[in-house]
């Protein structure tokens, strides 16, 4: 980024402290506004029009009676989109949000219609005739890359091989990681375990469906309300997939009642605006829940192959892997990112992984949490507890015997700088929760997961009020206590009060370009940008107050919130009283106009992540029932801005892990349709399935943030289906390795025992 | 100034692209650099720089900062540019 990002160790004020956050009052009371909440005068109620199909060709769609039903004032389908000469990129994001010449899974967009009311845009869907040829279709993982499967795309030749094949498949994209030579290490183990393990296809399980509002002028410019984790992005894809300039189409973020990665990608939004710009009016458009399951964002399914092997005193000698991860009708880099993760935690010489992505009949998908890393580690995490149990060693002292450090060449490819796994398995080991009695039918387990985190651009404005607060404007989304931690950093910075800055979301015409709250990079890209506006912004200070006092501005220090002269050039210059911001400010109008900071950046250098976790569950061998009874988080978050908000992701993350681990699945037919799109099938834990999930931040700082800040949002999902399937399997007696581990499976293990 | 030479690790994904090779030597100092000299070498690479590769240098990842200077016998790692959540 070309600024000083180095980490100074230094004493804090703010940062470090548990404020109230300012969106708080706001959303316990109802009155913080999320998309659907957003309406304007004249406003139609658009509907979409999905493929009851889980594979059909589209051989015509006739929506001329729908577009005579008195209400309607607009219906498009793919034609409404220009496609010639589009970047191919989005052409496939415009794919997924309106079908061209295939459906490619139930709930693919076919039409869509906006009308006055949603009951006549509703009564407008079943007017519209689409005639489809249903082809053959395959959803599971391993079935579809059979030789006779059913060929999703005909011009689907795996990349990542060579020479190319000569023949199409549903392997979009072969990918392999590693170093040294895993015959050899075998050769050298005593203990070699290979199981294939599978997890089932989770939701991100956002309580806010999709929702946004589009108004389209005749005059070729536009605005859209949204929630979404990256308004920017929004812009860019749906100004390029509406033929717009970027400039000209305005899009402001709302609340965001989760994303976890689920809003980084578009589903309705160039829908709404294309049905703005044919009807001439605004349009709201708003998910329901059943369109958000069939038709938005789940997370991969997989088949992971594992073999491991170990020596009587616990060196893992070798360690090779082959995922298998579903992405939808479209390639991704889904099992790229877990073979990238699967043994990242271990210092080996001998390993190698192979992520394979391949094309099914299901929703197109999208980034969760880590995106890849859980489901590779539960398939590893589960066999290093079973290594363990064969030569007789604790499963957390195996852990920290074969744990990656400082020189380690990581099975991704580089070496580690400064990590730390190490001192989250040490505070395991150390923690009181592995000292608990546990009860009857009750068992402990642990796991240890890694992620990457990642920066990217982000752009800020400070600017000092009249009264001498403080707005810090930003353009990342806050999902999770962003406001409050980057009004802790300005606080800190300026040395003002916690309550004097307030920290604002702006929308896309307000602020240069900022990426995606994505890859835990909000707080660590964000307040990088922040601390740069902020030492823009008191350079300034500095100088008016070396007007005031008629001085040179390098003898003017900015300390505790105060300019103070200081005796370096003129005698007795530290006699003068010290000028604070708001002096500084109410003069500002005689010594230069309004005092501000800007800052533009590109964040690098976020720091790799790792944690621990450990789980006591109860099982209920009489009916697969499984209770979590405790649960402890341990991660490396280097500075913890605002320890709280850095506690909630780590609860967060484990609740949705839990989640997955017991019951959350998408459920297929034989007919390709999903079984289960809603939340009394697709049972996501309540608050009275989960116990009071404890946390320990470890603070290693980051060497590449002045505060030693890291991301900390995604880790925390990484190791839960281990930790619980590793708890769950202690419990039975019976190695569990299929996620969901629901009580049925739960049973069906027993029984197969 | 003649950038220095250095060895640059290619993730598997990269190596049929560099004629199977693990590693390439080459001279840059910076990344931009790097990148520009990388395809001049192996124009095959050069759709997998457009559609974003990341650098480890001893460790850290720059996914973005092609401005980031190479420090001397630093370890460089090519990486899929990852996506997160």
């Amino acid at each position: 980024m070309g600024k000083d990002t180095t980490f100074k160790a230094r004493n804090f004020n703010s940062v470090g402290t548990r404020p109230l956050r300012p969106d708080g009052i706001d959303k316990v009371t109802g009155r913080a506004r999320y998309g659907a909440d957003f309406s304007m005068p004249g406003q139609l109620q658009g509907c979409i029009l999905r493929s009851p199909h889980a594979h059909a060709s589209i051989k015509s769609i006739d929506t001329s009676k729908a577009e005579k039903l008195k209400g309607v004032k607009a219906v498009v389908t793919r034609k409404d989109f220009i496609t010639k000469d589009a970047d191919p990129a989005l052409l496939t994001v415009l794919d997924n949000c309106m079908a061209g010449k295939t459906a490619f899974y139930d709930g693919h967009a076919v039409a869509a219609v906006a009308a006055i009311d949603a009951k006549t845009a509703k009564k407008a869907l079943q007017l519209i005739k689409v005639e489809y040829k249903v082809l053959k279709h395959v959803t599971d993982v391993d079935e579809a890359i059979k030789p006779k499967a059913p060929l999703i795309d005909k011009k689907c030749f795996t990349s990542g091989v060579d020479p190319k094949p000569s023949k199409a498949s549903n392997i979009a994209a072969r990918s392999e990681f590693g170093h040294g030579d895993v015959d050899k290490g075998f050769e050298k183990a005593d203990v070699i375990i290979e199981r294939n393990y599978k997890t089932g296809q989770s939701h991100q399980g956002y309580i806010e469906p999709h929702a946004c509002v589009a108004s389209y002028s005749p005059d070729g410019t536009a605005d859209m309300w949204v929630c979404t984790q990256g308004h920017f992005d929004f812009r860019a894809q749906c100004a390029g997939i509406l033929g717009m300039d970027a400039s000209k189409l305005r899009v402001t973020s709302s609340e965001i009642g989760g994303g976890f990665g689920g809003k980084t990608h578009l589903w309705i939004e160039p829908v709404t605006l294309a049905l703005s710009r044919k009807a001439n009016r605004p349009v709201k458009l708003v998910m329901t829940r059943d369109e958000v399951f069939r038709a938005s964002g789940p997370t991969s399914a997989t088949s992971i192959d594992v073999k491991m092997g170990v020596t009587k005193d616990g060196t893992i000698t070798a360690a090779e892997a082959e995922l298998r991860y579903t992405s939808g009708p479209y390639a991704g880099s889904w099992a790229r990112l877990g073979a990238m993760t699967a043994f990242a935690c271990y210092d080996l010489d001998h390993v190698k992984t192979v992520g394979l992505e391949v094309l099914v009949n299901r929703p197109k998908t999208t980034a969760y949490r880590a995106p890849s890393a859980p489901m590779a580690a539960f398939a590893v995490e589960s066999m290093v507890d079973e290594l363990a149990e064969h030569i007789g060693m604790s499963a957390v002292d195996l852990r920290i015997k074969n744990a990656a450090k400082e020189g380690t060449r990581a099975s991704y490819g580089p070496v580690y700088g400064p990590i730390g796994i190490g001192p989250t398995l040490e505070a395991a080991k150390n923690h009181p929760h592995m000292k608990v009695k546990l009860g009857k039918n009750q068992s402990r387990g642990m796991a240890c997961g890694f992620w990457f985190n990642f920066g990217g651009q982000s752009c800020t404005d400070l600017n000092i009020g009249p009264d001498g607060s403080a707005t810090i404007t930003v353009g990342t989304i806050d999902v999770g206590g962003a406001r409050a931690s980057l009004a802790l950093v300005v606080a800190e910075e300026l040395g003002i009060p916690y309550e004097r800055v307030k920290a604002v979301i702006a929308d896309t015409g307000s602020l240069g370009h900022n990426d995606m709250t994505d890859g835990s990079r909000g707080t660590f890209a964000s307040s990088l940008s922040a601390i740069d506006s902020c030492r823009m912004a008191i350079a300034e200070l500095r100088n008016r107050a070396a007007q005031i006092w008629e001085i040179d501005a390098d003898d003017v220090i900015w300390e505790n919130g105060e300019a103070k002269a200081i005796s370096k050039g003129a005698a007795g210059n530290s006699n003068r009283e010290p000028l604070s911001l708001a002096n500084l400010a109410q003069s500002a109008h005689k010594t230069g106009g309004p005092i501000s900071g800007h800052s533009q950046i590109v964040a690098d250098g976020a720091g790799v992540s790792f944690a621990t976790h450990i789980c006591d569950v109860e099982v209920d061998k009489e009916t697969g029932q499984t209770s979590i009874v405790r649960y402890t988080v341990i991660q490396d978050a280097g500075k913890a801005v605002h320890p709280t908000y850095v506690e909630g992701q780590f609860q967060g993350g484990a609740a949705q892990g839990i989640g997955w681990a017991l019951n959350e699945e998408y459920i297929y037919g034989d007919d390709g349709r999903l079984q289960n799109p809603g939340f009394l099938d697709y049972r996501i834990p309540v608050c009275s399935d989960l116990p009071m999930i404890d946390t320990q931040i470890l603070e290693i700082p980051n060497p590449n943030h002045p505060y030693g800040v890291r991301g900390v949002g995604e880790t925390s999902i990484v190791p839960p289906l281990a930790a619980i399937g590793n708890a769950i399997s202690n419990a039975i007696g019976v190695r569990m390795t299929q996620v969901p581990m629901s009580p049925p499976r739960i049973l069906a293990a027993l029984n197969q025992e | 100034m003649t950038a220095r030479a250095r060895t640059v690790h290619l993730w598997g994904g990269l190596r049929p692209a560099a004629d199977g090779a693990e590693s390439v030597e080459l001279h840059a100092g910076t990344i931009r650099e790097l990148m520009r000299v990388l395809c001049e070498q192996y124009p095959k690479l050069e759709p997998f720089v457009d559609e974003g590769i990341a650098v480890s240098v001893n460790g850290t990842i720059y996914r973005d900062d092609w401005s980031q200077v190479l420090p001397v016998d630093a370890e460089i790692y090519l990486l899929p540019r990852i996506e997160g959540g």
